[in-house]
């Protein structure tokens, strides 16, 4: 490894712990900040509501103050809140009390990613496909009507595009599963029938994603395909007699995907607080569809640690983007 | 009024003002007239809970249908959308100034000023906004209009402080401004009088993109059931529509209508955006 290369690295690592720090800080600090007691006013709301009679308030909160110490000073507060993390010590649901928010945003966080890294995934490569092939000399036009309306596909939160595809495909098709991360009767078990019932299942959720996605992917490749195409390199691969397609996707697609990767990049936080309502209007098993319940239930450690989990999720995503560049870009690695 | 639509013909002409922009305005305006209009001929009291017969589908005395909690449906939608509107204007308007004073003192005075405000918007503009929103706007106990359009604005400043800290660097260096600077103008003069008249169009342009966003971001969050839940908004009546599984049970004239409209907007944004970007760098009209 070179010395830039560590360097690179290093800054990158740092921008990852400075996102946890402060989201891990603006968690801690908001609920203090607003006026009266996050644990009061929730209890109060939740026996307000009336739907969970079954909790004992009285134990919660007492268990809560005791183990969290609300009336300690600040610092000491905010020293304990870490030290909780570290041993992944979320708190637990006021809902489902005693059940540790740790264990259900673990049920909730394979279902998420799943869906959101496949989804981005195939966005993002279909989309640069579609944007190079659109710059490139001679492209149909199929591919030159396409790609606009796509972006106005863009342009449309990409939840409002899932409640169009569920009434299309499950309710007057019923090609789809409407809702759901596999069908209730189902036992979960590593075999060939419950693998394709998930499929099944993650069809819908993915389209929305992948739809709402795609053509902004598209036409960002396309400007940088452009430019790209007019570099003297390209010219002087063309003179040398290269194979079409070898200068298309080495010469030209990977000159090009180094903006696509920023914009990937930048464009995450964005793509995950779509996919967050996306699992709401499917009911997907993930972890919007947690956060979704919480705030019904007014689950305060719940909401929390959820917020948390998907700004954690975000920053490893980012984190592995940002390692993914040097593959890309030599100038980086030398 | 003829040298208006002469002045847009040569506008259109030179390329500067695209088709697109002025699609773009006309959908706006097209929508904020069906806000503005649209009550004249409707009556308020109908799109208030158990008004009318509830799931009546389109067609006979209810245009649009009616929900299962018995409103009328275009009432409802005449009154929730400059609603919706109102609120991404005033969460746009105060994003932008605050973007547009952190971005200006960021560039201009630079040092450590200029490291926090920047490592601070680098990291909200990755973390995904829904996140830190839901934590602000579960915390709210009275909602309302006004303070959703508040909480949303918290998060729409970084991506303007950034634009404009970006021209500021650019711009400081004219001449113009080290005539001012010689002539005896104070950094502050400097700032407001010179610096930011010369950055206009970007901060505009910005403002359209954070108005998008602020929507997109106030609907999300009453989709998820954090809104002012008694008023009439776009996002109210999908959470609504959700919450009676309006869509699996095959009332589609209730959810139809708002995600419409909404994409209307959106488009509507969006081509303004795209067309106002050629306008204020006539460098993108000439491609």
């Amino acid at each position: 490894m070179s010395k830039e290369l560590q360097r690179y690295l290093l800054t990158r690592f740092s921008q990852f712990l400075l996102i946890i720090f402060v989201a891990v800080s603006i968690n801690f600090i908001i609920p203090r900040l607003l006026p009266g007691d996050p644990v009061q006013t929730a209890l109060a709301r939740l026996q307000a509501g009336g739907g969970n009679q079954s909790v004992d308030i009285q134990a919660v909160s007492a268990a809560y103050r005791a183990k969290y110490g609300l009336d300690a000073p600040l610092w000491e507060q905010y020293i304990n809140y870490w030290v909780d993390l570290f041993r992944f010590d979320l708190g637990v649901s006021f809902a489902n009390f005693p059940e540790k928010v740790s264990t259900m945003i673990g049920n909730a966080l394979p279902w998420s990613v799943g869906l959101l890294a496949v989804a981005t995934l195939i966005a993002f490569v279909t989309g640069s496909l579609l944007g190079a092939r659109m710059a490139w000399p001679g492209a149909g036009r199929g591919i030159k009507t396409l790609v606009p309306m796509m972006m106005i596909l863009t342009s449309i939160p990409f939840y409002l595009l899932a409640i169009i595809l569920i009434y299309f495909f499950a309710v007057v098709l019923k090609w789809f599963p409407p809702a759901g991360g596999v069908a209730t009767t189902r036992i979960m078990r590593l075999d060939w029938a419950t693998t394709q019932d998930v499929l099944r299942h993650a069809v819908l959720p993915s389209m929305a994603i992948i739809l709402g996605n795609i053509g902004f992917w598209a036409l960002g490749m396309r400007s940088q395909m452009v430019n790209v195409l007019g570099e003297d390199y390209i010219t002087f691969a063309e003179a040398k007699g290269l194979h079409p397609r070898r200068i298309f996707f080495w010469y030209g697609m990977r000159n090009a995907l180094l903006a696509q990767i920023t914009a990937l990049a930048l464009s995450l936080g964005s793509v995950v607080s779509g996919a967050v309502l996306v699992e709401v209007i499917f009911n997907y098993p993930g972890l919007g569809n947690l956060l979704y319940v919480a705030i019904r239930g007014q689950d305060y450690f719940v909401i929390q640690g959820v917020v948390l989990m998907l700004i954690v999720t975000l920053a490893v995503l980012l984190f592995i983007v940002d390692l993914l560049y040097p593959l890309l870009d030599p100038r980086i690695r030398r | 009024m003829n040298r208006f639509f002469a002045s847009v013909q040569r506008n259109i002409q030179q390329g500067r003002l695209s088709a697109l922009l002025l699609l773009g305005l006309v959908i706006i305006t097209a929508v904020v007239l069906f806000g503005i209009i649209g009550p004249f001929f409707t009556d308020a009291a109908n799109a208030q809970v158990g008004a009318v017969r509830p799931r009546r589908p389109p067609g006979g005395d209810y245009f649009l249908g009616t929900d299962s909690q018995g409103r009328d449906m275009w009432t409802l939608l005449i009154y929730a959308t400059p609603n919706t509107l109102k609120m991404g204007l005033i969460a746009g308007f105060i994003g932008v100034g605050m973007g547009t004073v952190l971005g200006l003192i960021a560039g201009h005075f630079g040092g450590w000023i200029d490291a926090v405000i920047r490592v601070i918007s680098d990291a909200l503009l990755t973390v995904p906004a829904i996140a830190i929103l839901v934590i602000i706007a579960g915390n709210i106990d009275r909602m309302s209009t006004f303070v959703m359009a508040l909480v949303v604005a918290s998060l729409g400043w970084m991506f303007t402080a950034r634009t404009v800290r970006a021209q500021v660097l650019t711009v400081r260096e004219k001449a113009y401004i080290e005539v001012a600077r010689v002539n005896g103008e104070g950094p502050w003069e400097i700032l407001f009088t010179e610096i930011m008249p010369n950055i206009m169009p970007y901060i505009v342009a910005s403002f359209v993109g954070t108005v998008s966003g602020s929507i997109l971001a106030v609907i999300g969050l009453e989709a998820l059931g954090l809104g002012a839940l008694d008023e009439m908004t776009l996002g109210n009546t999908i959470y609504w529509a959700q919450q009676s599984s309006a869509v699996l049970r095959g009332y589609w004239w209730w959810w139809s209508p708002p995600i419409l409209m909404i994409a209307l907007i959106f488009i509507g944004l969006f081509l303004t955006s795209v067309g106002f970007d050629r306008f204020a760098n006539p460098r993108l009209a000439r491609r």
